[in-house]
C-alpha cells in the first residue's frame, strides 16, 4: 500500500507555515459537484442501488442529528455532539466494515453507530444522562462511546492484538479493528502510543482520523504543522488522506485498508479531510472563533448534496425516491423524538449497579443505607 | 510445602495461573527475557512464548490501554508497572477507563485486568521508586485494590486476583521480595483465604494493629516486642484495601478497644484516615482511645539516606501503640 505524496509537504522547499496546505492532495471519487472520478489505487465498483443506500444513510443520520440538536435545545438532552458535515466520513467508513470487524468510536460517531445497527435511542440515553452508554458492544461490534480524547485508540489496538492471538488474521475469516478519533486527539499521548503499539505488533487496525479542522475552538494549526496523514509514516505504517466529504472515497479507502489489516498487512492511518459544520457540542458557540465565510466554503462541499447531484444527473433516482426518503426521515425523526420523551429515568438505586462484576461489600452497604434513607421519606409520608 | 521468596512465590502463582487459563497474558517492560527487574516473571516467556509474555514499548498508559482492549477481546492481562512512581502515566487509563467501563456498559462488559505494582521504599532507590500510591486507587470506584504481605499469601493472592472478573490493582511490597517462607504450591485456591478478607496474623486482646504490604512484618515484630512488655497486640493484615474487610476490623476493635493503623503512605488522606473514620463510627462505644495512625509524612518521599526516618519502623509503630494506651 503506497504512501502517496508522503513527505511532500514536509520537504525542505515547502514553506514552513504549519497547518495543512489547502492544495494537499486527497483521494476523491465523487467531486463536490457530483461528478464521478477515478483513482488508480482505489477502483470502486458500486451499483446504483448501493449508492442510493449510502444516500439514504447520509440523509437519515443527518435527520437523527437534527432531531437530537432540537431535543437538546428543548431541554430533553443535556448535551449533543453534532456530526453535521461528517456524515460521509462516518457512513463511508462504517459501511466498509464487515459484521465481524470491531469499531471503537469517540462520542460523535452517530453515523458509524447507525451502520452498526445500533438504535439511535441508545445514543440519546447517554446524552440525556440516563446511562453512560449502556449498549452491549459485542452485539453490534461497536464499542461504547469514549469521552476522554484518544483513550479508545489504545483499547482498539489491544483488541486488535487479541485478534492476532486468536489467529483471526491472515485467513479467509480475518478480522480487523477500526479506531475513530479526531484531529485534536492526534496530540494525545495515548494516540501516539497506540500508533507505536500497532506498528511494532503489526496489529490489524485502521486508524480513522476525522480531521474536521477544529478541536472545539482550536484550529488544526494548534495541533500539527504537518498534514496528519503524514504522521503515520514516522510510525512505520502507511497513511492516506481521503476527501472526508466524499462517501464513495471513504468507503473505498476504508474497505481497502480494512482488508489489508484482515490479511495481516498491519495498521494504516486514514485522514478523512472534512469539516465540522456545526458547533463542537450544543454548549459551544463557533461564532466566537471562526468566520462565517469558512462555513460557507464548506457548505459547497456538502457530503450529501454531491451524492444527490450524482444520482439526479445520472438519472439513478427519481423524485419518488427522494420524496419517499423524506418521509422515512421524518418518521425516523418522530420516532427518535418520541422514544427520547418516553425514556424513563433509571431508579435511584441503579446508580449502585454494575460497579463491580463480583459482590462488593462496600458498594452494597452504601446501596442498602441509601435505600433505607429513601424509604424513610416514604414512611414519613404515610 | 516449599520455601520460597515472595518474588518467587508470585512467579509460581503467575505460572500456575497461566497453566490453568490460556487467556492469561503478562505484559510490561522487561518482563520477557530479563524476567522483570525484580524477577517476578522470570522464565515465563521461555515457557509460555512471546505472545503470552509480552515485552511492551515503554509507555505505561499504552500498557494499560492495550490491556483493556485485550480484556474486551476475552483475555486476562496481568500488567506489570515496573515501579510505583511510574504508574502515573497510566493513571488516566486506570481511573477513567478501566475502573468505569463495566459501569458504563451497564454490566455488559467485564474487565479482568490485574495491574501489579511493586510499591514502597526501603531499598535505597532513587526518586520515584519508593512510592505508596494505594489511596489514589482506593478512592476510585470500580477498582479492587489489594496488597500482599508474605510469600504464602502472595502465591494465592495473585491467582485470585487473576481469577477476578473485576480490575485489580495488586501492590507488591518491594522490600519484602526477598523474604522467604513456606508456600503450599500444591494446595488449591479453594482453601485459600478469599481476596476480600483480612487475615489475623497475631491474635491479641489489648490493641488492634492494622497493616498491609511491607508493614505486615514490621507490625508483627512490633507486636512481639509489645508482648515482652506484657501487652497483647492483635495484628491484622488487611490484604484487601478496597473493599476493606470492615467486619474483621470492627470485630477486633470492639474486642480490644484500641486501634492503630500503620502504613508507609503519607497519613494525610491515606487509608488510615478512612479506617479511623469507619472505626470511630462503628466502634465508638468500645473505643478506649482515638484511632491512631503511623505512616509516612506529608512530604515527598525523601532521598534514600533519609528513608529510615520516613518509613515507620518497629520503634515508631511501638511508640504509636504505646500512645494509644495513654488515654
Amino acid at each position: 500500500m503506497a504512501v502517496k505524496d508522503a513527505g511532500r509537504a514536509a520537504s525542505a522547499d515547502s514553506p514552513r507555515t504549519g497547518g495543512q496546505p489547502e492544495s494537499a492532495e486527497f483521494i476523491q471519487l465523487l467531486t463536490p459537484e457530483g461528478e464521478r472520478v477515478e483513482h488508480p489505487d482505489y477502483p470502486l465498483e458500486i451499483s446504483a442501488e448501493e449508492i442510493r443506500g449510502l444516500y439514504r444513510d447520509l440523509v437519515l443520520v443527518r435527520r437523527i442529528d437534527f432531531e437530537a440538536i432540537a431535543l437538546q435545545r428543548q431541554g430533553e438532552l443535556g448535551i449533543w455532539a453534532s456530526l453535521l458535515g461528517q456524515e460521509a466520513a462516518q457512513i463511508g467508513s462504517g459501511r466498509a466494515l464487515e459484521p465481524t470487524d470491531m469499531a471503537f468510536p469517540t462520542y460523535r460517531e452517530h453515523g458509524v453507530a447507525w451502520c452498526r445497527g445500533l438504535d439511535p435511542t441508545k445514543l440519546l440515553e447517554l446524552f440525556r444522562g440516563v446511562s453512560n452508554g449502556g449498549w452491549d458492544p459485542s452485539a453490534h461490534s461497536f464499542h461504547l462511546y469514549t469521552i476522554v480524547i484518544g483513550s479508545q485508540t489504545l483499547h482498539a489496538t489491544g483488541y486488535a492484538m487479541g485478534i492476532q492471538r486468536d489467529g483471526a488474521v491472515g485467513g479467509d475469516d480475518g478480522e480487523a479493528v477500526i479506531a475513530y478519533f479526531g484531529d485534536g486527539a492526534t496530540s494525545q499521548g495515548d494516540v501516539n502510543e497506540a500508533f507505536i503499539w500497532a506498528s511494532v505488533t503489526n496489529a490489524p487496525i485502521v486508524f480513522f482520523c476525522q480531521n474536521n479542522q477544529w478541536a472545539i475552538s482550536e484550529p488544526l494549526e494548534r495541533q500539527s504543522r504537518v498534514p496528519l496523514y503524514l504522521r503515520a509514516q514516522g510510525f512505520g505504517f502507511p497513511g492516506v488522506r481521503v476527501d472526508g466529504n466524499d462517501v464513495l472515497a471513504c468507503l473505498a479507502v476504508t474497505r481497502k485498508a480494512m482488508q489489508a489489516a484482515r490479511d495481516g498487512q498491519g495498521p494504516m492511518m486514514i485522514e478523512a479531510f472534512t469539516y465540522r459544520m456545526g458547533a463542537h457540542t450544543t454548549t459551544d458557540d463557533p461564532t466566537r472563533y471562526r468566520l462565517a465565510a469558512e462555513l460557507e466554503t464548506w457548505k459547497l462541499k456538502d457530503p450529501i448534496e454531491r451524492v444527490k447531484a450524482y444520482l439526479v444527473r445520472n438519472e439513478l433516482a427519481d423524485e419518488s425516491f427522494f420524496t419517499a426518503l423524506d418521509g422515512e426521515a421524518a418518521e425516523l425523526g418522530a420516532r427518535v423524538r418520541k422514544s427520547c420523551l418516553e425514556m424513563p429515568d433509571p431508579s435511584p438505586l441503579a446508580l449502585f449497579a454494575n460497579v463491580y462484576a463480583e459482590p462488593n461489600a462496600l458498594v452494597e452497604a452504601e446501596r442498602d443505607q441509601y435505600a433505607a434513607y429513601l424509604e424513610s421519606f416514604e414512611e414519613a409520608a404515610r | 510445602m516449599t520455601r520460597l521468596t515472595l518474588s518467587k512465590a508470585l512467579n509460581e502463582g503467575l505460572r500456575k495461573a497461566m497453566e490453568d487459563d490460556p487467556k492469561v497474558l503478562i505484559m510490561g517492560e522487561d518482563v520477557g527475557k530479563l524476567g522483570g527487574v525484580f524477577r517476578v516473571t522470570d522464565g515465563l516467556q521461555k515457557d509460555f512464548g512471546e505472545a503470552r509474555v509480552v515485552d511492551t514499548p515503554l509507555a505505561e498508559s499504552g500498557i494499560v490501554g492495550t490491556a483493556i482492549g485485550l480484556a474486551l477481546r476475552g483475555y486476562r492481562p496481568v500488567c506489570e508497572i515496573q515501579f510505583d512512581g511510574f504508574v502515573f502515566p497510566a493513571f488516566d487509563q486506570i481511573t477513567t477507563q478501566l475502573a468505569k467501563m463495566r459501569y458504563r456498559s451497564l454490566g455488559n462488559l467485564i474487565l479482568p485486568v490485574v495491574i501489579r505494582i511493586p510499591c514502597g521504599g526501603g531499598i535505597g532507590a532513587v526518586e520515584h521508586h519508593s512510592e505508596s500510591p494505594e489511596a489514589l486507587f482506593t478512592h476510585t470506584g470500580g477498582l479492587r485494590v489489594v496488597a500482599c504481605g508474605d510469600p504464602a499469601d502472595a502465591y494465592a493472592m495473585i491467582q485470585l486476583a487473576i481469577k477476578s472478573d473485576d480490575p485489580v490493582i495488586f501492590f507488591e511490597p518491594k522490600r519484602r521480595y526477598w523474604d522467604r517462607a513456606e508456600v503450599d504450591t500444591a494446595g488449591g485456591l479453594a482453601e485459600a483465604l478469599p481476596l476480600n478478607r483480612a487475615r489475623t496474623v497475631i491474635s491479641g486482646t489489648d490493641a488492634t494493629l492494622l497493616c498491609y504490604g511491607p508493614m505486615v512484618r514490621t507490625a508483627a515484630a512490633a507486636a512481639a516486642a509489645a508482648a515482652e512488655e506484657g501487652r497483647s497486640v492483635e495484628v491484622i493484615d488487611l490484604r484487601s484495601l478496597s473493599p476493606l474487610d470492615t467486619e474483621t476490623i470492627f470485630e477486633s476493635v470492639r474486642r480490644t478497644g484500641r486501634c492503630v493503623v500503620a502504613h508507609e503512605a503519607p497519613v494525610t488522606g491515606g487509608l488510615g484516615a478512612e479506617i479511623a473514620a469507619r472505626v470511630t463510627e462503628e466502634c465508638f462505644y468500645n473505643l478506649e482511645a482515638p484511632v491512631l495512625r503511623v505512616g509516612g509524612f506529608s512530604t515527598p518521599y525523601p532521598p534514600s539516606r533519609l528513608e529510615e526516618h520516613y518509613i515507620p519502623d518497629l520503634d515508631r509503630v511501638l511508640d504509636t501503640v504505646d500512645r494509644t494506651f495513654g488515654y
